[in-house]
């Protein structure tokens, strides 16, 4: 007992932030897919959910409400214990990646030497919920589902691995907190160093969270819904929640590894320091449109909700305003990084929802082509590209401003090369096979 | 500090289920995963030796054999889809044939 | 006292699942628990301070082999394998041998910690080195220089199995 107790205390922040990432978790993401529904709407001129709050704002808690009540339907051939677990397992890989995820100088719950592998194998156990699954439901269309949705992942998986690598060769450790750490000493976001890099995480990330126009394998007009065709109710928003987490995730190892993390723009300049009320005058601004909206409501407690939640951005901002006080301005860094780590997740997010609503979806054959044929090459050629410039820069001697741009064009060149090499020979396979 | 032998206890079961497995089952994939089991087993060994004497080459070898286990699976499950085509069985006792 | 927990948990689960391996019916079952025992072994690497090697067990072992497994399992999948016998005619011999040999190898150990004669005993486990670089640059340093040469000859080995793959997954050579 007084072990447990001794283990409890000396494990408590880490603890009390496992609880609230459990705990807030599918809050967050449940107004991700509202993000979604109301940016989706935006671009196709139309205006999205309105009815359920101001705005739509509580149709994420109507949502939950209703999922949590419907009824739960197994299909009688079905294999219980692993229909039971298959979603969880995809919920638990979520959410563990949380786990090792820096969004602040003080947020990390498990500080490890090798916290980014730890992210790749915990995104790499999520595919298993999606395959037995697919496998539990004893039925073709989700047996077809899940077997494309594996393939698809552990394709894209090598690329993404990669295309960290060459993030990591940058950063030269595996630790998350001191990737940012290294993102701050050299002064320069590693976007701007290995853009390529970024771009192949930015098309592997998409593919690997299962989304447009990657999303064959569980898009409505394909296979009825692929693997989650016989989950409904609860244990369909188990796997939407993994899914949207996995989007979150994949977006906050982008935002470490290449955005600067927790680190404001031009954070090395400090004539820019006057960015640091960003935050505040952002939250202020938000609180204002939101009262200025408030007559505008069409009932009173529509009015009253969205007072609740300008209250709530005003309480953010003044937490945010707070900071620069003397006697907290050891929360200064934290509290403002945190909110910079969060705006660059939601860029990263909206990314994935502008790519969604823009390009028609991928054919499986096509998918797998892009991510063998082009991706992969195209990873270990930039991996190279890095490791050359970083020798050259190191041991040769070069200024970074030389080695990197150089070595940046000549992937360039090489990638180009390589995908009409993959053209012409797909050329030559299609008339000697015609 | 948990001595070495409840280590080498650990793999030794875990290697001698993985034999039982390997001589017992007819279904060959579970006969292939009995042989990972046994793969594991040896790859524990290895990296409590490792721990205790203090150096790494334990964990380096245990990494080459994570490999090379790897690639052995790769392979084997290719042969067993290429026998499965051609004689529709999985049962190691029907695999009987040299030649046909 | 944490490190005796965590071990005792991560050996019974490992130890449990490769049981239930060798004894379940269903493949697929099967291989739910030998996933299980891979993530239970890689947590027996944690607490022997391997944290690459954790991870590689994940991603390598549990999300590369066991992915490819249970494609392959469900690609032949039989309904009438269900039914059919599970243990072979041999078991029971195979059975016994194992028993023995297991018995042999635990009384090898029991020897061993009580130094019978002609052996000696390891010495005490050296404290950890808690070295600055870190698990991970110590078995890269490990691999690219005293190593290197195995190194090679496994990424030749891993392409050999690459094209092998190839070659017997298609209808037509």
């Amino acid at each position: 007992m007084q072990a447990v107790l001794h283990f409890l205390q000396a494990n408590m922040w880490p603890l009390i932030d496992a609880l609230v990432i459990v705990g807030v978790f599918p809050l967050m993401a449940g107004y991700v897919v509202l993000l979604e529904r109301k940016v989706m709407a935006d671009m196709q001129a139309r205006l999205g959910p309105m009815r359920v709050g101001p705005h739509g704002l509580l149709q994420p808690l109507a949502d939950a409400v209703k999922l949590m009540i419907k009824e739960d339907i197994i299909p009688e051939s079905a294999d219980r214990i692993i229909f039971w677990m298959a979603p969880v397992l995809s919920v638990t890989a979520g959410m563990l990646a949380f786990a090792a995820i820096p969004i602040g100088p003080g947020f990390l719950i498990a500080e490890m030497n090798v916290g980014l592998l730890f992210i790749l194998a915990v995104s790499s156990m999520g595919i298993f919920g999606i395959v037995l699954g697919g496998w539990a439901s004893n039925s073709h269309y989700s047996l077809l589902g899940a077997l494309r949705s594996a393939a698809q992942l552990v394709s894209y998986e090598v690329a993404v691995g990669m295309a960290m690598v060459s993030g990591l060769l940058l950063a030269g450790t595996l630790s998350m907190k001191d990737i940012v750490a290294s993102q701050a000493e050299k002064g320069i976001w590693f976007v701007f160093v290995a853009p390529v890099g970024f771009v192949i995480y930015l098309i592997g990330s998409v593919a690997e969270t299962n989304r447009a126009p990657f999303d064959l394998p569980e898009a409505e007009s394909e296979l009825v819904a692929g693997y989650m065709t016989e989950y409904s109710g609860f244990r369909w928003a188990l796997y939407f929640l993994a899914e949207y987490s996995n989007m979150i995730v994949v977006a906050s190892v982008a935002t470490t590894l290449f955005l600067g993390g927790w680190m404001r723009p031009f954070a090395s300049i400090h004539a820019l320091d006057f960015l640091d009320f960003v935050p505040v005058l952002f939250m202020l601004g938000v609180t204002g449109y939101c009262v200025y909206r408030i007559p505008k409501q069409t009932g009173k407690d529509q009015g009253f909700i969205l007072a609740i939640f300008a209250g709530i951005c005003f309480a953010i901002a003044a937490a945010l305003g707070a900071v620069f006080a003397p006697p907290l301005a050891f929360l200064k860094v934290p509290v403002l990084g945190a909110f910079w780590f969060i705006a660059k997740v939601m860029g990263y997010v909206y990314l994935f929802l502008w790519v969604r609503f823009t390009f028609p979806r991928y054919r499986f054959d096509q998918l797998m082509k892009l991510g063998w044929h082009y991706l992969i090459p195209l990873s270990i050629v930039n991996v190279m590209g890095v490791a050359t410039a970083l020798v050259l820069h190191r041991q040769a001697g070069w200024s970074s401003w030389v080695a990197f741009p150089v070595l940046l064009a000549v992937t360039v060149v090489l990638a180009i090369w390589l995908v009409r090499a993959g053209e012409r020979r797909d050329q030559e396979a299609a008339r000697s096979a015609a | 500090m948990i001595p070495i032998s409840h280590y080498i206890v650990v793999s030794l079961l875990l290697f001698t289920t993985g034999v039982i497995g390997v001589l017992t089952r007819r279904n060959v994939i579970i006969i292939l995963m009995s042989i990972e089991l046994i793969l594991n087993a040896v790859n524990i060994n290895l990296v409590a030796f490792s721990h205790y004497v203090g150096n790494l080459n334990g964990q380096v070898f245990a990494v080459f054999i994570i490999t090379d286990a790897a690639a052995e699976a790769a392979v084997g499950l290719g042969i067993i889809i290429a026998f499965f085509r051609n004689r529709q069985t999985l049962l190691a006792d029907e695999m009987d044939l040299l030649r046909w | 006292m944490m490190n005796q927990v965590l071990f005792y948990f991560f050996a019974g689960l490992a130890v449990l699942g490769g049981v239930l391996v060798v004894t379940m019916r269903n493949a697929v079952h099967s291989a739910v628990f030998l996933i299980t025992s891979l993530l239970a072994t890689a947590g027996l690497y944690l607490t022997l301070n391997a944290e690459f090697l954790f991870v590689v067990q994940i991603i390598l072992y549990v999300g590369g082999i066991m992915v490819l497994f249970i494609f392959v399992i469900m690609l032949v999948n039989l309904d009438v394998a269900l039914h059919q016998v599970q243990f072979n005619r041999q078991s029971w011999v195979a059975g016994l041998l194992s028993i023995v040999l297991l018995t042999e190898l635990l009384a090898a150990l029991a020897l061993a910690r009580s130094g019978g004669p002609g052996m000696q005993l390891l010495p005490p486990p050296a404290a950890a080195a808690a070295s600055l670089e870190g698990n991970t640059q110590q078995i890269g340093m490990l691999l690219f220089q005293n190593y290197v040469i195995p190194f090679e000859l496994a990424s030749i080995l891993l392409l050999v199995a690459l094209v092998g793959a190839v070659v017997m997954g298609k209808k037509k050579i």
